[in-house]
C-alpha cells in the first residue's frame, strides 16, 4: 500500500499522540466528554496503526528494520529522523499503544485530586509520543530526544497527582509531601544518567568517522562496531551508556528512585512507569549499548549479571519488609527487572529472547498489579496491609484478578511471567561463549532461589491482602466491586496474560529472528 | 581626503544614530502624555535596522572590509548585529508597560538602552582594539545609568554603583592589556597582531597582556570569580534592564571575547584555552550551586546566567588542546550557537517574570506557589522558558547543550572530556532549581494568605514572550534553525 510505505504510520504512532494532546488542550476545559473522546479516540486510532504496523510487518525478515523512513534533519551534525522498527521494537511499540489506550480507559472515570482530567489526559499523550518515539527511533540523537521526553510528563504526573501524605527526608532533615520528593528525585536520577549516556553517543559520533561522514545512525553504528568497540575510551563509552540505561531499568545500586517514584505515582502514573517507561533501560541496552560496542558487551556481562541477581534477591527480600502494597509491587519490580538483566548479560538467543517477553510480560502483569493496588487504594483508602484483609470476600471479583495476576507475577508456568524468567535461568546456564560459566551458573542458582523468594513474597501479600476475615474497621462498608470501566481496561491485559503464557510465539515470533541475527553478528564482531 | 566608507555596510549602525537622535528630539519635543510615541519610535527603529542586516546577510557577497580592516562587515558580524537588534527589539517590546506604569523618563530610557544596542552592534563588526574598546564601553556607558534607574529604591541604587565601579575596574584591566599588546606587537588591528605575535607564546609580558584583556571580559560575562557584582546588579536594577544585561550585555562580552581569542591570537590557545578550562569549570559549578540556595527569583536567574556563562565557555578549552581546525571552528561555532538560544530562553524566563510578578507583587518564590492554577497561561510561558534553561528537549535549549557537548567531546582530549563531564553533572544540579519555579508554579498550593488581583496584561510584554515561545519550541523541534547561526559565523575561523 502506497499509504503505509515511507515511514508514514511509524510517524504517525509516533507523533499522532502529540497533536491529540494538542487538540484536548485547545478543546475548553468545560467540555470535559468531549476532550477525553478526543484523547481516546487519537489512543485508539494509534492502537489500530500499530496493529496495521504488526500485520504489514515481515516476520520473515524480522531482522531488518522495516516500515521506516530516513529524512535529514539536522543535517549540520549528521543526525537524521531515521525511524523503523525491527522484530524487537515491534513487541514493545504494540504494548505502548496498548497499554496507553487502557490507560485512558481506567482514567475515564478515576482522576486523582486535583483532579483536571484535560492536563491529566495531556501528559499521557505526551508520554505515548516518547515512548513510541524512543521504540522506532534509530539514530542516537533522536532516542536521546524521546528517551528524556517522557521525563517531564512523568515528573508532573507524580508532582501534582502524586501521593500528598507528608514524609520526611533525613538526608536534609527535611519534611516535604511525598510527590514532591519523589517527582524531583526521579528526574534528576534520570537525568543523571541520561546526560552520560548522551556524552558517550557523542563520543561514538566522533569515532564513527572524519569531520563530514560522521553520523549518529544506529543501523550505521552497528556496522561499525568491530573498530568502534577496538577504541581506546570504549570502556568510558560503555560506562556512559551503562549508567544512562541502567538507572532507567533501574538495576541495583541505581533502583533507590522507582519505589519512591511508583508509590507516589497516581495509579495510571504507576502503570504506565512500570509497563513501558523502565523497558526504555533495558531496551537500550539491546538496541545500542550490545551491538555497537560487543567487547565492552563481553567485558561488562559478568557485572551487569551480578548487579542482577543481587537486584533480584534484594528486590524480592525488600518487598518481604514492606507494609504498604503499593510499595510492594514496586519493589517486585527490581526483583523482575533483574531476570530480564540476567537475560540480556547472558549475551545468548535465550537470554535476550527471555529479556523481552520478560519485558512484555512484566509490563502486562506489573502494569496489571498497579491497576487493582489503585483501584483498592481507591476503595480502602488505605494500602495498609495490615488493615487490608479478607478482601476476596468483600469484592470477590477483584480478589480473583488480583489472586490471578500475582500467581501469573510469581512466574507460574502458563501465565506471561514464566517465560521470562525461566528462559533467563536457561541463558544463563550456557552463557555466550567467553563469559565465565562459573559466574553465569552461580547467577542461575540465585537467581533460581530468587523466583522462589518471589513466589515467597507474593504468597504472602495474597495472603494479607485477599484472604482470611475482613478487618473490623471495615464492618458494615459497602464495597463497589470491579466497575465496568476498571473491567474493560484490565480484560485485554488478563487475556494477554493467559495468551502469552500458553502461546508465547506471540512475542517470540516476532523477536527470535531478530535476535539470532543481533547474537550472532555481536558474536561475529567480537573475532 | 576621507577615508572610504561603504554606505551599505553601514546602514544598519547608521538607522541605529538616526533612531537615537530620532527618540531623543521627540522626547523633548512630545508633551508628557504622549511620551510613549519614544517606545513606538525605537520599535520602528529597529525594524528599520534589521532590514539591511537581512539583505546583506541573504546578498551573500562576502564580507566587505573598510578602515583598513577595522570595521569589517561579515556573516559573522551580521549574524551577531541581527541578534542583538531581535534582543533590543524584545527588551523594548518588556519595557513598555514596565516603564510607562512607574511613569519614569520613557525617552531618555529608550535612547540609552538604543545607544547600547549600538555599541553592541558596532563591536560585533569591529576587528581592532580600539574600536572594539569603545564599543563595548558604548554597550556599559548607558547600562550605568539604566542599571539605577528606579531612583527612589536603595537596591537600584546600589545596582548602579556596583555595575559602575567594577564595569570601570574591569575596562581598566581591559585596557591594561591591550595598551601591552600594543607595546609589543606595534599592532591594533587583529591581523596585525596575529602576525606579530607568532612565537609570542612564551613571552611574560604577552601571557600578562593575554590574560588581562581576559580577565577584562570575563567581568563583562560575569564568569566566576569575576562575578560578583551580578546578581546585586540584577536584581536591583528595572526587571527589562536585567534582561538586557543577562542577554546582550552579556553576549557583547562573549563577542569581544570570540573575536580576540580566535581571530587576534589563536596562537595563544595555549594560554587561554586552559585558562578559560578553569573558568569554565568555576564558572559553571558555582553559579549552579550558589543558585540552589536563591529563595528570589531574579536572584535565581541571576546565578543561571552566571552558570549559563559557564557552558558558553566550555567549548573555548577545545583550542587549548586540539589542533584540528574543525574540531576548533566547531568550538567557535557552538559559543555563538550557545548564545544564540541563550538570547531568545533568558529574554523570555525574564518577559515571564515580569508578567508573573504582576499577579504575585513579590520576588519571593515561595509567593508564586500556585501560579499554575490560577494563571495557567502565564505559568505555562514560565514552564517552558525554564525547561529550555534546564536543557530539556524538546525545547531549544537542548539544542545549545548538544552542541556544547559536541564541542567537548570533538576536543578529542582527556581534558576537554573531563570538562564535559563536569558540564553533564551541572546540567542535572541546574536542573534542581529550574525544577523549584516549576514546582511553586505547579504543585504548591497557593499561599493562604494571597488575594490574587486582577492587574492589566500589557499586549507588548505578551508579544515579547511570543516571540520567544515561538522562537524555543520551534527550534527545538527543528534545531537546523539554529545550527544556522553556528554554521554561518564558523567562516571567520575557516575563511570561507
Amino acid at each position: 500500500m502506497e499509504l503505509l510505505d515511507n515511514g508514514t504510520v511509524l510517524s504517525l504512532i509516533t507523533f499522532l499522540p502529540l497533536v491529540g494532546a494538542l487538540v484536548v488542550g485547545v478543546i475548553p476545559r468545560a467540555r470535559e466528554e468531549a476532550y477525553k473522546w478526543a484523547a481516546l479516540l487519537t489512543a485508539l486510532v494509534v492502537g489500530v496503526l500499530s496493529v496495521v504496523m504488526a500485520v504489514q510487518f515481515d516476520y520473515g525478515s524480522s531482522a531488518k528494520f522495516q516500515l521506516g523512513t530516513d529524512l535529514p534533519w539536522i543535517e549540520s551534525i549528521g543526525s537524521n529522523f531515521h525511524i523503523g522498527v525491527d522484530g524487537i521494537s515491534l513487541p514493545m511499540v504494540v504494548l505502548s499503544a496498548i497499554i496507553t489506550i487502557l490507560a485512558i480507559i481506567y482514567s475515564w472515570d478515576h482522576w486523582e485530586e486535583p483532579r483536571n482530567p484535560k492536563a491529566f489526559l495531556i501528559l499521557i499523550l505526551l508520554l505515548e509520543t516518547g515512548m513510541n518515539g524512543t521504540f522506532v527511533a534509530l539514530d542516537l540523537i533522536l532516542f536521546f530526544i524521546f528517551f528524556e521526553l517522557v521525563l517531564l510528563p512523568m515528573y508532573f504526573m507524580i508532582g501534582i497527582w502524586g501521593d500528598k501524605t507528608p514524609r520526611t527526608i533525613a538526608m536534609f532533615n527535611l519534611t516535604t509531601e511525598t510527590r514532591l520528593y519523589a517527582s524531583i528525585k526521579f528526574f534528576l536520577f534520570t537525568l543523571f544518567g541520561s546526560a552520560f549516556m548522551l556524552l558517550s553517543f557523542l563520543g561514538l559520533y566522533f569515532n564513527s568517522g572524519d569531520a563530514g561522514s560522521r553520523t549518529f545512525d544506529i543501523p550505521k553504528l552497528i556496522e561499525m562496531a568491530p573498530q568502534l568497540s577496538a577504541l581506546p575510551i570504549a570502556g568510558w563509552l560503555f560506562a556512559g551508556m551503562f549508567l544512562g540505561f541502567a538507572v532507567k531499568v533501574p538495576m541495583w545500586p541505581f533502583h533507590t528512585w522507582l519505589p519512591d517514584a511508583h508509590t507516589a505515582a497516581p495509579t495510571v502514573g504507576s502503570v504506565l512507569l512500570a509497563a513501558i517507561l523502565l523497558k526504555l533501560g533495558s531496551y537500550g541496552f539491546i538496541r545500542i549499548a550490545l551491538p555497537i560496542l560487543p567487547e565492552q558487551a563481553m567485558q561488562w556481562a559478568p557485572t551487569i549479571a551480578i548487579l542482577a541477581v543481587i537486584g533480584i534477591i534484594y528486590g524480592s527480600l525488600a518487598c518481604l519488609a514492606q507494609t504498604d502494597m503499593k510499595r510492594l509491587i514496586a519493589f517486585s519490580s527490581v526483583g523482575h527487572m533483574g531476570f530480564v538483566m540476567l537475560g540480556i548479560s547472558t549475551l545468548t538467543e535465550a537470554g535476550i529472547n527471555a529479556a523481552i517477553i520478560g519485558m512484555v510480560a512484566h509490563g502486562i502483569i506489573t502494569g496489571m498489579l498497579f491497576f487493582v493496588a489503585g483501584s483498592m487504594h481507591h476503595r480502602y483508602h488505605t494500602r495498609d496491609m495490615a488493615r487490608l484483609g479478607g478482601n476476596a470476600t468483600l469484592m470477590p471479583k477483584m480478589g480473583f484478578i488480583l489472586g490471578f495476576i500475582a500467581m501469573a507475577s510469581l512466574g507460574l508456568p502458563g501465565l506471561a511471567g514464566f517465560w521470562g524468567e525461566f528462559m533467563a535461568l536457561l541463558g544463563a546456564f550456557k552463557p555466550a561463549p567467553g563469559l565465565p560459566v562459573g559466574l553465569f551458573q552461580t547467577a542461575m542458582v540465585i537467581g533460581a532461589i530468587g523466583t522462589v523468594l518471589t513466589a515467597g513474597y507474593l504468597l504472602w501479600m495474597l495472603q494479607k491482602v485477599n484472604l482470611g476475615e475482613p478487618k473490623e474497621e471495615w464492618a458494615g462498608h459497602e464495597f463497589h466491586d470491579v466497575d465496568r470501566y476498571e473491567m474493560a481496561a484490565w480484560v485485554p491485559l488478563l487475556i494477554a496474560t493467559v495468551a502469552i503464557g500458553v502461546y508465547p510465539k506471540i512475542v517470540l515470533g516476532s523477536t527470535n529472528g531478530a535476535v539470532k541475527e543481533l547474537v550472532s553478528t555481536l558474536l561475529e564482531n567480537l573475532a | 581626503m576621507g577615508p572610504t566608507l561603504d554606505y551599505l555596510a553601514l546602514a544598519p549602525e547608521l538607522a541605529l544614530v538616526a533612531t537615537v537622535m530620532a527618540v531623543l528630539t521627540a522626547d523633548i519635543v512630545l508633551p508628557h502624555a504622549q511620551k510613549y510615541w519614544t517606545a513606538v519610535l525605537s520599535v520602528l527603529g529597529l525594524t528599520v535596522t534589521a532590514l539591511p542586516i537581512a539583505f546583506l546577510l541573504l546578498s551573500d557577497e562576502g564580507s566587505r572590509s573598510m578602515l583598513d580592516g577595522s570595521y569589517v562587515v561579515d556573516d559573522f558580524a551580521l549574524i551577531l548585529k541581527g541578534l542583538f537588534v531581535i534582543a533590543g527589539y524584545i527588551v523594548v517590546l518588556m519595557s513598555v508597560s514596565y516603564i510607562e506604569s512607574d511613569r519614569y523618563y520613557q525617552g531618555e530610557y529608550y535612547f540609552l538602552l538604543l545607544a547600547s544596542i549600538l555599541g553592541s552592534v558596532v563591536m560585533a563588526s569591529a576587528r581592532d582594539l580600539i574600536l572594539l574598546f569603545v564599543g563595548l564601553e558604548l554597550v556599559s556607558g548607558p547600562l550605568f545609568l539604566l542599571a539605577g534607574w528606579r531612583k527612589g529604591d536603595v537596591k537600584s541604587n546600589e545596582a548602579s554603583v556596583k555595575f559602575y565601579l567594577l564595569g570601570v575596574l574591569s575596562a581598566a584591566i581591559l585596557l591594561y592589556g591591550m595598551s601591552f599588546l600594543y607595546g609589543l606587537t606595534g599592532s591594533v588591528d587583529f591581523d596585525g597582531i596575529r602576525e606579530a605575535s607568532v612565537g609570542m607564546s612564551e613571552t611574560p609580558a604577552f601571557i600578562m597582556a593575554v590574560l588581562f584583556i581576559m580577565v577584562g571580559f570575563a567581568f563583562k560575562i560575569s564568569a566566576v570569580p569575576f562575578h560578583f557584582w551580578a546578581p546585586d546588579t540584577y536584581e536591583g536594577a528595572p526587571t527589562p534592564v536585567t534582561a538586557y544585561m543577562s542577554v546582550s550585555s552579556k553576549a557583547a562580552g562573549f563577542v569581544g571575547m570570540l573575536i580576540v581569542t580566535y581571530v587576534a591570537f589563536p596562537g595563544a590557545s595555549n594560554i587561554w584555552g586552559p585558562a578559560l578550562w578553569i573558568m569554565a569549570a568555576l564558572t559553571m559549578t558555582l553559579g549552579n550551586l550558589t543558585a540552589l540556595r536563591q529563595t528570589n527569583i531574579v536572584r535565581l536567574l541571576a546565578y543561571s546566567s552566571i552558570a549559563q556563562a559557564g557552558f558558553m565557555l566550555v567549548p573555548f578549552a577545545v583550542a587549548g588542546v586540539s589542533s584540528d581546525p574543525n574540531a576548533i571552528s566547531a568550538a567557535f561555532s557552538a559559543t555563538v550557537t550557545y548564545i544564540a538560544i541563550y538570547t531568545f530562553m533568558n529574554l523570555g524566563a525574564f518577559a515571564f517574570v515580569i508578567a508573573g510578578a504582576r499577579y504575585t507583587r513579590s520576588g519571593d518564590i515561595d509567593r508564586w506557589a500556585g501560579l499554575g492554577t490560577y494563571q495557567p497561561g502565564v505559568a505555562l510561558f514560565g514552564l517552558i522558558f525554564f525547561l529550555s534553561l534546564a536543557g530539556i528537549p524538546p525545547l531549544a535549549g537542548w539544542y545549545a547543550k548538544l552542541v556544547m557537548f559536541s564541542a567537548a567531546i570533538g576536543g578529542g582530549s582527556i581534558w576537554t572530556a573531563v570538562l564535559a563531564a563536569i558540564a553533564a553533572l551541572n546540567a542535572v544540579v541546574a536542573f534542581y532549581y529550574y525544577a523549584r519555579v516549576v514546582k511553586a508554579m505547579w504543585f504548591d498550593p497557593v499561599p493562604e494568605d494571597f488575594v490574587p488581583g486582577k492587574p492589566q496584561q500589557s499586549r507588548s510584554l505578551q508579544l515579547a514572550m511570543v516571540i520567544a515561545v515561538v522562537f524555543v519550541i520551534v527550534a527545538g523541534f527543528y534545531p537546523p534553525i539554529s545550527a544556522y547561526f553556528g554554521d554561518t559565523v564558523a567562516s571567520i575561523i575557516t575563511g570561507g
